[in-house]
């Protein structure tokens, strides 16, 4: 059952007098239950993607859908969507309010919802995310607490509201090695307790293959590659992906893509990845007979659905 | 929970009061004041305000100081001495009160302005543009002019007239701080603007309204002076009015010094205190300046 949907799906910005296509063409779905990672280097319009899921940014184009309903921009929607869907940020320090004490930040939403317990709601949120004794940490201030208690105090705060998704933009990227297993186990844990759906945000691939049952790569505004977790990361299709995955301490051969960095106001023609993709420059493509339409034939949009899809003419001969 | 949070509320005090003795200007400056304030509330109990009518009065015209008139009398025989205690409560009156409207309307401005980032803050950047170009003086007098005059006019044509520097700072302090991801987060949770504006922008601007409004009133004393200076007073007497008058009875030719260095001392003595005040807790409240050597 679809919990979140997005349906071909455009953002773009005017950034310094062109138009940056941050997002352009995606079809995503998350799951009831379902751990999705988005993985994506810099730039590539992920945490844009994220930010139009939970209704942060309008889309240009195409629709977000929440259970199967297109998502209203009207601001009493958005703040009952805000009551299901939760945003979980990268720097725990910066997205607290360093003067509210712990129990203010997870009382935040429910103050805003006008929900009634408050104090219990705080408590109880405060011991999933695994913050116990509750009542030891309800008056320190954020500078007081380590990195990894601060994320549980962000975790907390998302869920206090019970939400049924939680949009985690790099949940670990900014902690210590020791406290990322944490995170992440705390994550499996909310799913597994409270049957808590997440769209996971990262640039890490192992943080993917640990956390993920489905896994969407992202490359300049589209996604290129997606399929259940196993499938994608050890027998990768894409050629961006399997330069990804070259990198990894234990891969054989690293695969260095060459050419400019992605750039969203210059959306190349074709197929987008080929000016840096190395089965096109080796040669590979050109055996195979489709090197042309890796340079002008424009790659279709992949559906949202489940099984594996990949956008490469190469590995679609 | 409450009891913990008045007791945080305490220590930040007393740190705050650590940092502040530390600051010898300011501690100066706040002395300076609380005789002043203290002067000016007992006033009316030390003193009878039978002195201050001319018809009543009962020393010599322009008399120079002497043990029953210590600071002189003016051209009508009244002691300059007991004019200044009372012109104290009407200046320190409309000194507090138009800076703080200005406050209110400066700190509300640029809070809206920096929130709203669209046409709406656009405008009322262009409304605060349009006020900070204006000759102050000129405005507040035509105000004071149309108004007819009063105490409340006076604190009206000047509040109304100089909160356009606060409206800018507190709308660059508005950007900085809804830039800062706990807006995004705050956003996320379901979160308004009323509630993004007074939860999150209100107390971290707090300390930079406190400290600008103490500076402020150091300019609305300096402005109400003119303006009674200038005849657009408000009737009572005040410190501004007795700079008037002794302009208008030519003190200064006459050797009447004590009529202008009274009034004259203590608009300086007043404006500078609230400024050393205001520049203390502006380095107290503000970490960034805190530690620089003055």
């Amino acid at each position: 059952m679809t919990l979140l949907e997005a349906r071909d799906l455009h953002v773009g910005f005017a950034s310094h007098g062109r138009r940056a296509r941050a997002v352009d063409g995606v079809n995503l779905a998350v799951g009831e239950g379902e751990i999705v990672a988005l993985v994506g280097e810099s730039g590539c319009g992920k945490t844009t993607l994220a930010r139009t899921l939970l209704g942060l940014e309008r889309p240009t184009s195409g629709s977000v859908l929440y259970g199967g309903a297109p998502l209203a921009y009207s601001s009493r929607a958005l703040k009952a969507y805000r009551r299901e869907v939760q945003l979980v940020l990268q720097d725990p320090m910066g997205s607290l309010n360093p003067r509210h004490t712990v129990y203010e930040a997870v009382a935040e939403g429910p103050r805003i919802h006008r929900l009634t317990g408050e104090r219990e709601l705080v408590a109880e949120a405060l011991s999933r995310a695994g913050l116990r004794p509750p009542e030891r940490f309800l008056d320190s201030f954020p500078h007081q607490l380590s990195g990894g208690q601060r994320q549980r105090v962000v975790i907390a705060g998302a869920l206090a509201l019970n939400p049924r998704l939680l949009i985690a933009d790099e949940p670990v990227a900014s902690l210590d090695a020791s406290v990322r297993g944490e995170i992440l186990a705390l994550l499996l844990r909310l799913r597994a307790d409270l049957g808590l759906s997440a769209l996971v945000v990262t640039h890490d691939l192992g943080l993917a293959w640990n956390i993920a049952d489905r896994v969407a790569v992202m490359y300049l505004g589209r996604i290129v590659e997606t399929g259940p977790v196993e499938q994608v990361l050890t027998a990768p299709s894409h050629p961006y992906t399997q330069a990804l995955l070259s990198v990894l301490p234990e891969s054989p051969a690293p695969v260095i893509l060459a050419g400019e960095p992605p750039d969203a106001t210059r959306v190349p023609g074709g197929c987008r990845f080929h000016p840096r993709c190395q089965v096109l420059a080796g040669g590979a493509a050109a055996e195979a007979g489709v090197d042309s339409a890796c340079r002008s034939q424009a790659l279709t949009v992949l559906p949202a659905s489940p099984e594996a899809h990949t956008a490469c003419h190469y590995a679609a001969r | 929970m409450s009891a913990t949070a008045g007791a945080r509320r305490r220590t930040a005090l007393a740190r705050f009061w650590r940092e502040y003795r530390r600051n010898r200007a300011g501690v100066t400056g706040g002395v300076i004041l609380v005789v002043a304030v203290l002067l000016a509330v007992l006033t009316p109990l030390i003193t009878d305000p039978a002195g201050l009518d001319v018809t009543r009065a009962t020393g010599a015209k322009m008399a120079g100081p002497s043990l029953e008139f210590p600071l002189g009398t003016d051209e009508s025989g009244r002691s300059v001495l007991l004019m200044v205690l009372w012109g104290s409560r009407v200046s320190l009156l409309i000194g507090f009160m138009s800076a703080l409207l200005s406050m209110v309307i400066g700190t509300m401005t640029g809070i809206a302005a920096g929130h709203f980032r669209g046409w709406f803050g656009a405008v009322l950047m262009r409304i605060t543009d349009w006020f900070l170009v204006l000759p102050q003086l000129v405005l507040a007098l035509v105000l004071g002019a149309i108004l007819g005059g009063g105490v409340s006019t006076i604190i009206l044509a000047i509040g109304v007239t100089s909160w356009a520097t606060t409206a800018r700072l507190i709308r660059a302090q508005t950007l900085a701080v809804e830039a800062r991801p706990y807006i995004e987060r705050s956003k996320a949770l379901g979160a308004g603007h009323w509630h993004i504006m007074t939860r999150h922008v209100l107390p971290n601007v707090a300390p930079l309204v406190l400290a600008n409004t103490t500076l402020s009133v150091a300019s609305a004393i300096v402005a109400e002076s003119t303006l009674a200076f200038l005849g657009a007073g408000s009737g009572e007497v005040s410190w501004g009015g007795l700079l008037r008058g002794s302009y208008d009875w030519g003190a200064a030719t006459s050797g009447a010094w004590w009529y202008i260095l009274a009034p004259g001392l203590c608009i300086v003595a007043v404006v500078m205190a609230f400024t050393l005040c205001g520049r203390a807790l502006e380095a107290v409240l503000n970490p960034r300046l805190r530690g620089v050597p003055r």
